[in-house]
């Protein structure tokens, strides 16, 4: 296979900080001209040529005075054009895939929310009334419906990916830990969004799964009172589930979400561990071991001791 | 030097000078802590507060359902004559209300039996909410038997389990009769020694030391 050239990217479309500087002597203009700004005044521009070039600058005036105040372009730089290890493969697109699942479950879910009565003697109606006669009901509710799935499997995709690349190390442990939380939170959200449409299988499916949660000793009891609002399933339990299904999970997911890809890019990506950490070609020179120590050979050694060399003749 | 200086946080000067505090500003005559201390202390205590006066009353709304008994809800099956000793008669009774046919049960009813060692003229009034994971099981007249149709859970006649992944016998209810009715009450639990103890939810092992695994739950009612 020929290796393909690698496109150059035009200069407009790079951040000043990551374009290459100028070299000396080629700076736009040829050699052996004068410089653009002392040549002759340019000939004088019809209105519509002006018209033209302020229509060809008012998105950048747009965005340079929403940067201003924000002074985002700094960050975004940053975040967009940093570095990833060698040997970045498909895999890496996991956490994204589980990203863009959970935007297609919200947008969805905000769109059904609006046909849906979370009331234990209208939920299955409504469902009807979703799949049945609101025009593409079906294929949203089908969307959020098997999105669940997809997000779920997603989910542990990234995860396995995560723990067989080792990149759940140091330095990213809590990374790790917030993804734990945010996969808790996903079957949290699986488990009381079964419940909603109301029909047999959500309800003897809801009905198991409380009983499996009442079985963890000691607290199981109370936790499946609290999750049924009473000793049996009832008219509350659909509004409970409701309420945490679409306003208490998803604000949790939304935020631990922003936390877990803020500390991504504050950490970088790690490399997949068939890829070999290069050393470099000519070894850095071992400074001597009296080099850098005061006299004795030792460095550190004296505080490690308890006997700091500077502390004696000031504590006396 | 500069461990010294550190651990001193470079406020008292040189080392040798006399260790006595100097007042760094912000100290008024008497006062233990400076007034910006004090002020960062009692504005976090107000926070706290609002804070808990906002979450306290949120959380005992969501939890309160725990601890809240409904009424007790008799309701009517049949006529006494409906019933036999030897075999269930399978009715269908409102258990939570407000939520239609959702909150509907099932219930095996029958005459209590001297043969199977129960106090006669009362009636039994068997769950069919397996106590494994909570399944609907049906009596199988020619077997005599229950069977969960989930995980092949087996109940005998009386309800105890001789097969399949329950942990107790099957749940039961109430009965008395009222003008000629068999009426059904609330839902009790029993142990393997059909010892009537409060409703515990499908998979809660009872008796012994499992009453204090899976401790009585206040939303149930006292057994008869």
């Amino acid at each position: 296979m020929p290796k393909l050239r690698k496109p150059k990217i035009p200069d407009a479309v790079v951040p000043p900080p990551l374009r290459k500087p100028a070299k000396p002597g080629s700076a736009g203009t040829p050699k052996g001209q004068a410089p653009s700004d002392l040549k002759e005044a340019p000939e004088r521009k019809s209105a519509g040529d002006k018209m033209l070039e302020v229509g060809k600058e008012a998105p950048i005036d747009a965005l340079g005075w929403v940067d201003q105040r924000l002074a985002a372009s700094g960050f975004l730089t940053g975040m967009l054009f940093r570095k990833v290890p060698k040997g970045t493969n498909w895999f890496y697109t996991l956490g994204s895939a589980t990203l863009f699942a959970f935007i297609v479950q919200a947008t969805t879910g905000v769109f059904l929310a609006m046909f849906y009565t979370p009331s234990a003697t209208q939920a299955y109606s409504s469902i009807a009334h979703i799949n049945n006669e609101v025009p593409l009901g079906q294929l949203v509710h089908g969307m959020h419906k098997w999105g669940s799935s997809v997000m779920v499997i997603l989910i542990f995709l990234h995860m396995g990916r995560t723990f067989f690349f080792g990149a759940y190390k140091y330095p990213r442990e809590l990374n790790w830990v917030i993804g734990v939380v945010l996969l808790i939170l996903t079957m949290t959200m699986a488990f009381t969004g079964y419940l909603l449409p109301f029909d047999q299988r959500s309800f003897w499916a809801s009905i198991v799964g409380i009983n499996i949660n009442g079985t963890g000793p000691v607290v199981g009891p109370y936790l499946s009172d609290f999750l049924r609002a009473g000793p049996e399933l009832g008219a509350t339990t659909l509004s409970r589930f409701y309420a945490i299904h679409m306003l208490l999970v998803p604000g949790a997911i939304i935020a631990l979400i922003g936390a877990h890809m803020y500390l991504v890019v504050k950490l970088g990506t790690t490399a997949p561990p068939w890829v070999k950490a290069q050393r470099p070609k000519v070894a850095a020179p071992v400074a001597p071991l009296e080099a850098g120590a005061n006299g004795n050979g030792r460095v550190n050694g004296n505080r490690a001791n308890g006997s700091p060399v500077d502390g004696e003749e000031t504590s006396a | 030097m500069a461990d010294e200086q550190d651990k001193t946080n470079g406020a008292q000067g040189s080392p040798q000078v006399n260790r006595e505090k100097p007042k760094p500003p912000g100290y008024f005559e008497g006062e233990s802590m400076t007034r910006r201390h004090a002020f960062t202390i009692a504005s976090q205590a107000i926070g706290g507060l609002a804070g808990a006066a906002i979450v306290l009353p949120a959380v005992g709304f969501a939890v309160a359902p725990i601890f809240h008994r409904g009424k007790e809800r008799w309701e009517g099956v049949g006529p006494v004559s409906d019933f036999v000793e030897d075999t269930y008669r399978q009715v269908v009774f409102t258990e939570t209300e407000g939520i239609g046919d959702a909150g509907k049960t099932t219930a095996y009813v029958r005459k209590s039996s001297a043969d199977l060692g129960e106090e006669p003229g009362k009636f039994v009034a068997v769950s069919n909410r397996c106590a494994h994971l909570g399944c609907p099981v049906r009596f199988v007249e020619a077997a005599g038997n229950f069977i969960c149709p989930c995980h092949g859970g087996v109940y005998d006649f009386q309800g105890k389990r001789i097969g399949g992944p329950p942990v107790r016998p099957l749940d039961q209810f109430q009965t008395r009769v009222t003008k000629g009715q068999v009426e059904v009450g609330p839902r009790y639990s029993v142990t393997s020694q059909m010892e009537p103890v409060r409703a515990r939810d499908p998979g809660e092992f009872t008796g012994g030391i499992w009453e204090y695994l899976y401790p009585p739950r206040p939303s149930t009612f006292p057994p008869p």
